[in-house]
């Protein structure tokens, strides 16, 4: 249900406590941390088409064609294969969808803002004809015979497909890094912005040593969609799996409201948590995807009735009206004092243009984690039940009965991180388990659900909170600990939202001391998800993150976004 | 749309035994095992897990019988459950799939409208509360012909409790003598069917057909009220009938089934909750799979399913897309007649004894045949329901047809009772009529009777000429008749019937034998 009055805004009382707050963050405004705001940004690639709205237009006046673009984008994805972005590359199919938008493109009608542009997949959505493997040996070679909902609509948008992106196993992880076809790495690793900051810092020069993970579980996706690979990709969205590798790879990451967008296709995860993520470069981007992808599914059930209308984000020029929340619980030692000072920087800014910026209180997020832990290995336990090697998927060669037919195949076909949640799943299901286990934690999760109901009934329209607890940390650093470990702390910002089914997305702010980008979590009613883009996309314009320079890595191929063609477009 | 078609589907049972006293062991100990243990108990009657014999001494103790019943039956809807796969009967292997039966991962369920409809007719006909809003959960085992590894169905809370089933059993001797029994329906959830695994033993592989997983079931669980198998299957029967059944069902399996339990417990076994099924060839019940004695089947709400809300005429929504919703109220007129109230209508209406109504219902599409019959002839209901009931069904199962593969269609029977009841033909050539019927199909009853010379004698001189004759050609016997033997007439009619070639109203002949005799 679209609920109305999303758009209105209540008055609020402050507390004391966020008054205090609220003048801390106001010291460190003034005492300024220039780094993060940054000059202008050096678009130096100044030329670049890099929004879909851009492209979009691009395309419709025959500036590019959608052949032209769909080669760059593969040149591009040639080049940056040791990124270990994408599993699959469709290469053919992209190649002739890219035709056939061409034929449109010379008719004069196009299927819609989409048409020709390039777009990259999640490796857990099903795409017809071509492999879906959710990184893991149990789904190699598995060759789906339909789309997705998602990846339908998006195709009958005429979006071409380049390809299939990596992921940690059945989205399993916060890192991109356990799949079995390796981590994925994130691109500014490589930027000019993290390099020259890097040799400031007089570190050694051991550069392909000190990589950077992407996050995730959606890393292969967000590192496609920040390394100009695609202009739009699908990540999916557990526990913070499409936002948190935004965050780090410096683009805008959307988890829609749950029930908004059809997971018909998507391999599940967490059914009663897994939206459909959008990673895009930025929020306008974002805003249009959703546009295309929600409504209603008749082949999922969860998906509301109401009819989505599709909508253009107005470009907002007053935020008085605006009430931002400040929940207090996700000030925690954990945070890095960076990350905290951009997160008061945010507030303050919002603050400085007239809307009413308070403290508020989401009291059961400590039982967060532990409650995700609960529901999450127990549907983990039975979704993948399914994988059993007869109807499809991997299968060992073991003929001895069926029973060790299964347990061979799951053995070999399943990760530890994948076992070790089907493990704990069953576990908190037995009968004598449950009452005390899954019950609880649903409990929990209603309480969880409710602090949001309750923050968002007394007046405040957004949550303004960290996306992640850092920057992205080196592969070497980040493997430190175990996946579980790993999970736990870096979906803490992100995981209650999928408790509660709200949207929130991820918008990069700027970069770190060390020229690495962080990004800020805004939180929306439930099904306000237009609301909630509106303001992202304020705070986008405010914010002027700076675009990635991929120089190096572009040098070579040929000034890819650069087009003499383009010389006389202006763009923004 | 018409009322549920519910096509049988093998019975599950479920028994519990209860040690009674010396005494008749016809009569139902206390109601033990009916506790559900705990919450998450699987949500069936006589729940002991096992009963173990105490004293396992042959025939020291007396067992009755407690008799539980879990019956699926699969509903006759065009597609699945919770898919677009269609379903037939006999299709090639493995031919109706779709992708979710087959557990593509991805697929989700989507609710079949006209298996509801289905529940809350079975639900409202058995005098149940049907829950306005009920729960699906996902049973988990690892089993071949169960894709998904898990079982969609409704563990917390079905779509319809508390009702009751009332059949009528026969006591004593004579089959008149009929007793009202009520057996309490614990609860009717909906659940999917699974697979069927066929055992290659030669090659020591198995083989799936997936045509039957995902086929909505009705799962009508019965409490432990019953203490035969001939209560047990006349209870089962009844269903039956209430869910109008296309196919049959071999209820009597339960008999056999609580004999080996009680030789299993004199023996000193153990009697293991399980699911056992009736295997026609050996006579016997075997295991299907062992259920929860070692399983847990780590229930869980199923997520991708929402509660599933039933409305009322005060209850609906203003506005409501009746596309999408159901209205118990509207189902509620819609509801048949059902059985009891249907011989009940039978005894009142054509003074038919009620174990006759009892057997024109338990033949499908018997009743239908009597009431065409009755609709185009005649005849005296009675003379109907006794030719129906005695040549019609004898026919059929001397030949084990259906009544809808009967070769005399109820026009040509009423059409042949017409000729009956207006003496056309006599009782012995009615039948004569029917045989020919029976064989040779298109051919109407008074062709029949004209190729066959079946006709009454309608001529009275030339009757009267045959019976003069007779008593001429047999003076011995008029002597005998004379001399008091009554049943000398007899004969003297079956001369004369002999003479007409059978064609003559014995009535008839005797009243002219009669006249003759005394003039």
């Amino acid at each position: 249900m679209v609920k109305d009055g999303c758009a209105h805004v209540k008055p609020a009382a402050a507390t004391d406590l966020s008054v205090f707050l609220l003048v801390t963050w106001s010291l460190w405004w003034q005492t300024g941390h220039e780094d993060h705001v940054g000059p202008d940004p050096p678009r130096s690639e100044s030329n670049c088409l890099l929004r879909v709205q851009e492209v979009s237009v691009a395309l419709k006046q025959g500036q590019v064609t959608p052949t032209e673009l769909c080669q760059r984008c593969l040149s591009l994805i040639k080049k940056t294969k040791f990124l270990n972005a994408y599993i699959t590359v469709s290469e053919e199919v992209a190649l002739k969808q890219a035709e056939e938008a061409e034929k449109r493109y010379k008719k004069g009608h196009s299927l819609g803002d989409l048409d020709g542009i390039p777009i990259a997949v999640k490796d857990n959505f099903s795409t017809s004809g071509i492999e879906t493997t959710c990184a893991s040996n149990m789904l190699k070679g598995y060759v789906p015979p339909y789309n997705a909902t998602v990846v339908q609509k998006l195709l009958d948008q005429g979006a071409l497909l380049m390809g299939k992106t990596n992921l940690d196993e059945f989205a399993m992880g916060s890192g991109s890094t356990d799949g079995i076809f390796g981590p994925v790495k994130n691109p500014w690793s490589y930027s000019k912005q993290y390099r020259e900051k890097r040799k400031q810092n007089s570190h050694s020069e051991n550069e392909d040593s000190n990589w950077l993970i992407t996050g995730g579980s959606s890393g292969g996706s967000a590192a496609a969609v920040s390394a100009f690979t695609c202009f739009a990709a699908l990540g999916s969205d557990t526990g913070g799996s499409t936002r948190n590798p935004a965050a780090h790879c410096g683009v805008v990451g959307l988890k829609p409201s749950y029930g908004l967008v059809s997971r018909h296709g998507l391999i599940p995860l967490v059914n009663s948590m897994d939206v459909p993520g959008i990673l895009t470069r930025c929020v306008d981007d974002a805003a249009t995807v959703l546009g295309i992808l929600a409504g209603h599914d008749p082949k999922d059930s969860t998906t509301i009735q109401d009819p989505v209308k599709p909508f253009t984000l107005p470009s907002l020029t007053d935020v008085s009206k605006l009430c931002i929340g400040i929940p207090k619980e996700y000030l925690t030692p954990e945070l890095s004092s960076e990350v905290h000072s951009l997160w008061s920087k945010a507030a303050n800014l919002f603050e400085s243009e007239g809307a009413k910026v308070i403290e508020v209180s989401l009291p059961h997020t400590s039982y967060s984690i532990v409650c995700y832990h609960v529901l999450c290995t127990s549907e983990v336990a039975s979704n993948m039940a399914r994988f059993d090697g007869l109807e499809y998927g991997h299968r060992c060669d073991s003929s001895v009965s069926t029973e060790a037919m299964y347990a061979a195949t799951r053995r070999e076909g399943f990760n530890d991180v994948v076992r070790g949640r089907i493990l704990s799943g069953n576990f908190f299901l037995l009968k004598e388990n449950y009452e005390n286990y899954f019950v609880k934690a649903q409990k929990v999760r209603r309480l969880i659900a409710n602090d949001f109901v309750n923050v968002f009934n007394s007046g405040v329209d957004v949550l303004l909170t960290p996306t992640t607890l850092s920057e992205a940390v080196p592969y070497t650093e980040f493997i430190k600990e175990d996946n579980r470990t790993r999970s736990a702390q870096d979906d803490i910002f992100t995981q209650a939202v999928n408790m509660a089914g709200l949207p929130a997305v991820s918008v990069p702010m700027a970069l770190s001391t060390q020229g690495l980008p962080i990004g800020l979590q805004f939180i929306g009613r439930a099904f306000c998800d237009q609301q909630l883009l509106t303001v992202a996309k304020w705070f986008e314009k405010q914010v002027q993150f700076p675009v990635i320079q991929l120089q190096e890595l572009m040098d070579d191929c040929s000034s890819v976004f650069e087009n003499e063609k383009l010389a006389s477009v202006s763009l923004k | 749309m018409a009322a549920p078609m519910l096509r049988w589907c093998c019975p599950g049972r479920r028994f519990a035994f209860a040690r009674v006293g010396c005494g008749s062991c016809h009569r139902r100990g206390p109601p033990t095992g009916s506790t559900s243990n705990g919450k998450r108990g699987q949500s069936t009657v006589a729940q002991q897990p096992h009963i173990t014999a105490q004293k396992p001494r042959k025939g020291e103790r007396e067992w009755a019988a407690v008799v539980g019943l879990e019956i699926h039956a699969q509903i006759a809807s065009n597609s699945k459950l919770f898919s677009g796969s269609q379903v037939h009967f006999a299709a090639p292997p493995n031919s109706l799939v779709s992708f979710f039966d087959a557990s593509l991962p991805g697929t989700l369920p989507v609710l079949n409208r006209r298996c509801v409809e289905a529940a809350v007719m079975t639900g409202l006909a058995l005098d149940c509360h049907i829950n306005r809003k009920s729960l699906f959960d996902r049973k988990h085992y690892f089993y071949a012909d169960l894709p998904a590894g898990y079982q969609i169905t409704q563990q917390r809370l079905p779509i319809a409790v508390n009702g009751s089933l009332a059949y009528s059993v026969s006591v004593g001797r004579k089959p008149s003598q009929m007793v009202t029994r009520t057996v309490r329906v614990k609860q009717i959830q909906l659940e999917q069917d699974s697979g069927k695994s066929l055992h290659d033993d030669l090659r020591s592989q198995t083989l799936i057909d997936l045509n039957r997983a995902g086929i909505g079931l009705l799962e009508v669980v019965l409490e432990p009220d019953m203490s035969c198998g001939e209560e047990a299957a006349t209870a089962v029967r009844e269903l039956q009938l209430i869910l109008q059944a296309l196919g049959t069902s071999q209820a009597n399996m339960a008999d056999y089934e609580i004999q080996r339990q009680i030789n299993e417990l004199e023996n000193g076994g153990e009697i293991l909750n399980e699911t056992r099924s009736f295997d026609y060839k050996l006579g016997c019940t075997v295991p299907m799979r062992d259920k929860e004695g070692k399983q847990d089947y780590r229930f869980m709400p199923e997520p991708n399913l929402p509660p599933l809300l039933l409305y009322d005429s005060g209850s609906l929504p203003p506005g409501a897309d009746p596309q999408q919703v159901i209205d118990i109220d509207r189902l509620r007129e819609r509801l048949p007649e059902l059985p009891r109230v249907t011989r009940e209508r039978l005894v009142r209406q054509y003074g038919m004894l009620p174990e006759h109504s009892c057997a024109l219902l338990n033949e499908v599409g018997l009743l239908e045949f009597f009431q065409s019959v009755i609709k185009e002839t005649r005849a005296e209901p009675k003379k109907v329901t006794s030719w129906v009931l005695n040549t019609f069904l004898g026919f059929l199962k001397q030949q084990n047809l259906a009544v809808s593969e009967s070769p005399v269609t109820p026009s040509a029977l009423a059409e042949l009772l017409d000729l009956l009841d207006r003496k056309a033909i006599s009782s012995s050539a009615a039948k004569q009529v029917f045989e020919e019927l029976w064989r040779n199909e298109g051919k109407t009853p008074a062709q029949i009777v004209a190729e066959k010379k079946l006709e009454l004698l309608q001529d009275l001189e030339a009757l009267e000429q045959l019976c003069r004759s007779t008593l001429e050609a047999h003076p011995h016997v008029v002597m005998d008749l004379k001399r008091g033997n009554p049943r000398a007439i007899n004969k003297l009619i079956g001369l004369v019937r002999k003479a007409t070639l059978g064609r003559a109203d014995p009535t008839a002949i005797k009243e002219v034998l009669e006249r003759q005799l005394s003039s």
